[in-house]
């Protein structure tokens, strides 16, 4: 399967007459695009506002961040399951509006949202201080079911990131990168003397707010199974979680996987990159079990040497991250494992819930415990009051001048699971 | 002048070996033994204005030991507190990290020690104090010493500590976050490649090996016994009277339940973040089964259901904060002749 990514380099985003990109500048109509992604009785109201990184602007709650895609040549759209038919994408051509994002905020959800700070401390945190954002406030109607409102919420980021996203679909891409990964057999012939490598993407499924999807299934309904890299480039994989917000992976990082990506970097040097094993996390000890044996027997199926694993979430997860670790060594396979922290605020504490001697070769994303003050903004995008409630917020975060005080696990992408932020952790 | 107390055990005071461990603990003015070489390691910035000594053996025997030799300290009013260094010295590390301890908590001052790393003081007290690793014996002392001279200034003069490699002291497991110079996802395959190869590679973090508790034998007449409820699962009187936090959670709750036969959704909710609230809200049940072990009670099948419930946050609160709500919690049980607990989680 080969796909070609171009990108469209996007310096700027502005309201304009007519949606279309010119110049680098992603010109955005306002009233067609409210139109697209309303109708949803269960909504209330849809705003929409454009922000800038280096503003003094704070989105909170966040709920999920999306990259404006379009398939510009081949097989399927962006999404499938949810806004394309179910056909199967990761070939042909993508066009990227790189440097913009569509963000979704408005009430609270559950506990488990996220801030994104444009400018100041908590920029450092996110990556989603250096995109030009669009950011969409959906208001729920009075006493809707969470469930109901975050699907509700999900399908407006998704419309407008497809929306958006077909203004490239006819623009010259500043830089086209080419990825292909071939049906097992044929790729393992192409570098015969490299070892094998797979990555192992386990996806947030527990349940109750914490759901991912691949072409439309929820991950919990699935047992682990192979894609090729390429797929989640056009979004096959897409949130619709409220894990904390530092350690979910939003719909931006599934579709700009960094480990995938860093994969196909070294791949035909080093090793072999013979494409991925999705897994899910499910809460009960028979999946974790079942999961984690399924998950061991395709990695050994397809002849890996090693394998890098993901976690997405924590506490409960680390268990599927230490399950998954240990049956894949067990079977001779070398594995690195990517997680985060939760070390208490002085540091001081266990970090995972769940360990493994053969665990010997992990990367950090840094403790999300870790207490962070974030300055005012002199405007705030969504309902502040959240900064309370939210996972690692606690009753006084919000100060009386709009400062807030909590730990980092209340920053969208501040300790990514998949290795997109630059943070990590040391033992002092 | 940063002024400095110096313990020492009675080999290093030149008293003797260990038909000399059992002396009790005596203060001298001034320098003595390994303090010359800290006094050169110094260079002027800090003075030893006393210099306690103990016998190995007296100080493992005899509690009253740590409380005599902090009041020697007070007396000389010290801004630093530095203790052997031990080496391998089984007796003498315990001794170092415990009163090195003490006189931080006791007299809030900064305290440094040295260790060889497989001494047993350091596994006791490297989270507690710094702990400047050394070779296993006196011939390290040359080494050692300008490491605890140098770190022991620089937490007088209150300066910010490097990491462990840097300063030379065994890592306490606290651990901190900075801003690595390539993305995480890079530095994993950069590991994958290093460890594919057999080459050397350092893990960002070091599994831990887990405490195993062992379960208690069974209730023998559970018809009699007392049972109580307590729950990670965040349920609480409506409107979270003590405001335990969604996530990470800071304290437990203690509730009564007396007279409570079912909880309602006008009378009970969760605080938990990290599962959706609906079903937990309308019914705490769920989580906390008061009206099953109401039911039970009245049929006779457990003696009794405890008058109050415990309750925190599971969700990303730290295991070091969970196993103290755990011991605390455990005490009030204790203390209420409560026999068996039925435990829930979410």
């Amino acid at each position: 399967m080969r796909l070609e990514l171009g990108k469209i380099f996007i310096k700027d985003v502005q309201f304009g007459s007519k949606t279309e990109v010119k110049d680098g500048i992603l010109y955005v109509n306002k009233e067609e695009l409210l139109k697209e992604v309303g109708g949803d009785e269960r909504l209330k109201s849809i705003d929409v506002d454009i922000v800038h990184p280096g503003e003094k602007v704070r989105i909170i709650p966040v709920k999920d961040v999306i990259e404006p895609r379009v398939k510009a040549e081949g097989n399927g759209g962006i999404f499938p399951g949810f806004i394309s038919k179910v056909d199967t994408v990761g070939s042909g051509r993508t066009h990227v509006l790189k440097g913009a994002a569509v963000v979704t905020t408005g009430k609270i959800v559950g506990f488990q949202e996220g801030i994104i700070d444009m400018s100041g401390e908590g920029a450092k945190y996110t990556p989603f201080s250096k995109t030009h954002n669009i950011v969409f406030i959906c208001e729920p109607v009075d006493n809707l079911m969470q469930h109901e409102h975050e699907q509700a919420v999900r399908m407006v980021g998704l419309k407008a990131a497809s929306y958006l996203g077909k203004a490239g679909k006819n623009v010259e891409p500043d830089e086209v990168k080419v990825y292909e990964t071939k049906p097992l057999l044929e790729q393992v012939k192409e570098y015969p003397n490299l070892p094998k490598v797979v990555y192992v993407y386990m996806l947030q499924s527990q349940g109750l707010l914490h759901d991912t999807y691949v072409y439309g299934v929820d991950a919990k309904k699935i047992i682990p199974t192979f894609i090729y890299p390429t797929e989640v480039f056009d979004g096959a994989i897409v949130s619709g979680n409220c894990v904390s917000a530092c350690d979910k992976n939003p719909t931006y990082v599934h579709m700009n996987h960094p480990i995938i990506e860093d994969l196909y970097e070294r791949h035909g040097k080093d090793y072999n990159f013979i494409g991925c094993v999705i897994t899910n996390e499910n809460v009960y000890l028979a999946d974790k079990e079942r999961s984690s044996n399924y998950t061991a027997k395709l990695v050994e199926f397809l002849g890996a040497d090693a394998a890098i694993i993901s976690e997405e979430g924590f506490g409960n997860p680390d268990a599927d991250l230490v399950m998954n670790c240990y049956k894949i060594e067990e079977k001779g396979i070398k594995t690195v494992l990517v997680t985060d922290e939760y070390a208490g605020r002085d540091g001081s504490s266990q970090s995972l819930a769940d360990s493994t001697p053969k665990g010997n070769a992990v990367v950090t994303a840094g403790n999300a415990n870790e207490v962070i003050v974030l300055p005012p903004m002199d405007k705030v995008i969504g309902h502040v009051e959240a900064a309370d409630i939210i996972a690692g917020g606690f009753a006084g975060s919000l100060r009386p001048d709009g400062s807030i005080e909590a730990e980092i696990q209340v920053i969208t992408g501040a300790t990514s699971e998949v290795g997109f932020g630059y943070l990590s952790a040391k033992s002092y | 002048m940063i002024r400095v107390v110096h313990y020492i055990n009675q080999f290093f005071a030149q008293i003797g070996g260990e038909e000399k461990a059992n002396i009790p603990p005596e203060v001298r003015d001034g320098i003595l033994g390994p303090g010359m070489a800290f006094k050169a390691a110094f260079k002027g910035e800090a003075e030893i204005v006393a210099t306690v000594i103990c016998g190995d053996s007296y100080f493992a025997e005899n509690q009253s030991a740590v409380s005599q030799i902090l009041e020697m300290i007070k007396k000389y009013n010290p801004d630093l507190f530095i203790a052997g260094p031990a080496f391998n010295a089984g007796r003498y590390g315990t001794a170092c990290g415990t009163i090195a301890k003490a006189v931080k908590d006791n007299l809030n001052i900064p305290v440094v020690t040295g260790m060889y790393v497989e001494n047993p003081g350091v596994d006791l007290f490297k989270k507690d104090i710094y702990i400047i690793s050394t070779k296993d014996n006196a011939a390290g002392m040359r080494d050692a010493v300008p490491k605890m001279a140098a770190l022991g200034l620089k937490l007088a003069k209150g300066e910010a500590i490097g990491a462990p490699d840097a300063e030379g002291y065994i890592p306490r497991g606290i651990r901190k976050n900075y801003f690595a110079e390539v993305r995480g996802s890079k530095r994993a395959v950069d590991m994958l490649v290093k460890k594919i190869k057999g080459e050397q590679f350092e893990s960002e973090f070091v599994m831990p090996l887990f405490d195993k508790v062992a379960p208690n034998p069974p209730v023998l007449d559970i018809t009699k016994a007392k049972i109580a409820l307590v729950t990670s699962g965040g349920i609480v009187p409506k409107g979270n009277p003590d405001k335990i936090e969604s996530s990470s959670a800071s304290k437990f709750g203690e509730y009564s339940i007396e007279g409570v036969y079912d909880l309602t959704e006008e009378t009970f909710e969760t605080a938990h973040g990290g599962y959706d609230p609906v079903y937990a809200n309308k019914d705490a049940d769920r989580v906390l089964p008061v009206d099953v072990l109401r039911e039970l009670e009245k049929e006779g099948i457990i003696g009794k259901l405890h008058e109050k419930y415990y309750s925190t946050v599971g969700n990303g609160t730290a295991v070091k904060s969970a196993a103290k709500f755990g011991a605390e919690i455990a005490k009030r049980l204790i203390a209420d002749g409560v026999e068996a607990v039925v435990l829930t989680s979410t």
